[in-house]
């Protein structure tokens, strides 16, 4: 019994382990959308790193790629869209419906 | 630059043939007349001339930014709002010749949204030319949507022309390939299409233009304008008689330049603020009972003889 016990312990410690460290490889950056702008427009990660935008205005955005590299669907109130970010390099994007909106993601080797 | 409805109405100086104005009526509506190509109001026109147009004319309505899917604050009912904005165009004493909808008809190129707002809109009884917002370009193939149900005789994204009763009307689509850190954008290949459109048409021909964005800048800052739209303007200097309807930016705004004259609808969904105050143009909410002050449809007036057009801009509240 003691040490079925034991066993079940160190396994959610594994398992817990296991989270905290899948979290930690994919940390993800948020970029939220509001008031027609992305904040924050500029954002450094590292390469296998993840962006979320998030979409909190009355109106939808769309998130696109300068060379529509990426692109995410029209982002309605409270979408969310993920992008991974496999290469280095600077990753200048606007919104597809509002071109006016710039943003950048500055990922690091 | 843009002017609101009060600076116009209170410019002075301006050639009474080239005059643009517009009249807001008890804060409901506001009449434009175009005579000699170029739109003037009806106070300016006379109730005469006014009596005239309605014998010897025909008139055209504009409805714009339905936004039908929309359901946040600025207006959780804007189905019942364009539905009112379409019994409006019921209840005109003068029938309309046919309907223009200058875009975002839908809230996010859901086909059950392009569905409901033809079923909707079809209720005045008119046929209506469509070009699109920047709304009903967001399918995942952008544009299937739309083009499926109102591209079928159109050229390139959706736009073409056609002519009723002498006067010549170009719909233009401004809402594709827009790029990073633009505006609007017509197009090279649009652009060349409406240069081959208009090359054989009489200087006296009256051009009336519509398209989503305005083809002016009206407020670079919200992308309230066409890149390459100067190109396009360019093509129709000849002309004695230019009008240019466009929506986007849910209220009236009105310009006139030589014998172009610009003109903004309402949305029949919601408003966004004036140029500049507030953070950013998106849908502004006001006190419920000011919502129906702020939406609205247009009604254009070509009299037959006159170099003139008629616009009526009335609000739901009227």
């Amino acid at each position: 019994m003691g040490a079925k016990l034991k066993l079940v312990f160190a396994l959610v410690f594994l398992f817990m382990a296991e989270v905290i460290a899948t979290h930690a490889a994919n940390a993800a950056v948020v970029v939220t959308i509001s008031n027609f702008t992305f904040d924050p427009a500029e954002v450094k990660i590292h390469a296998g790193e993840t962006v979320i935008f998030k979409n909190v205005d009355d109106i939808p955005h769309q998130v696109v790629a300068d060379d529509h590299g990426f692109k995410s669907k029209a982002l309605d109130t409270g979408d969310t869209a993920t992008f991974t970010f496999s290469t280095a390099g600077n990753f200048g994007y606007f919104c597809g419906l509002h071109p006016h909106m710039l943003g950048k993601v500055i990922v690091a080797p | 630059m843009g002017h609101s409805p009060e600076d116009k109405a209170s410019a002075k100086g301006v050639d009474r043939r080239h005059a643009l104005e517009c009249m807001i009526w008890a804060g409901t509506g506001v009449l434009w007349t175009v005579v000699g190509g170029v739109p003037k109001s009806l106070n300016l026109l006379g109730s005469a001339e006014a009596a005239t147009a309605e014998t010897h004319g025909f008139s055209f309505l504009q409805i714009s930014d339905s936004h039908v899917g929309f359901d946040k604050a600025a207006n959780p009912h804007a189905l019942d709002t364009l539905k009112e904005a379409i019994s409006k165009v019921k209840s005109l004493p003068q029938k309309p010749a046919f309907m223009i909808h200058t875009g975002d008809i839908t809230h996010l190129s859901k086909a059950e949204q392009f569905d409901t707002s033809r079923q909707i809109i079809n209720e005045a009884g008119l046929d209506v030319h469509y070009v699109p917002g920047e709304h009903d370009m967001v399918d995942d193939v952008p544009g299937t949507e739309f083009m499926a149900r109102y591209g079928k005789n159109a050229k390139g994204a959706g736009w073409y022309s056609f002519d009723q009763e002498g006067v010549h009307f170009i719909g233009l689509v401004n809402v594709v390939n827009l790029k990073a850190g633009g505006l609007g954008q017509l197009g090279a290949e649009q652009i060349a299409w409406l240069a081959d459109d208009v090359k054989s048409l009489a200087d006296s021909t009256p051009i009336v233009v519509f398209a989503h964005i305005p083809l002016w800048t009206v407020y670079q800052q919200w992308g309230w304008g066409t890149d390459d739209s100067t190109q396009a303007l360019a093509l129709l200097k000849r002309f004695g008689s230019v009008t240019v309807l466009n929506g986007h930016i849910h209220q009236i705004m009105q310009k006139v330049e030589g014998n172009v004259t610009f003109h903004t609808a309402r949305s029949t969904a919601f408003p966004q603020p004036a140029p500049g105050t507030a953070a950013a143009p998106g849908p502004m909410t006001v006190p419920a009972g000011e919502l129906r002050g702020l939406l609205g449809i247009s009604q254009v007036s070509v009299v037959q003889g006159k170099r003139e057009l008629a616009i009526i801009d009335t609000t739901l509240a009227g």
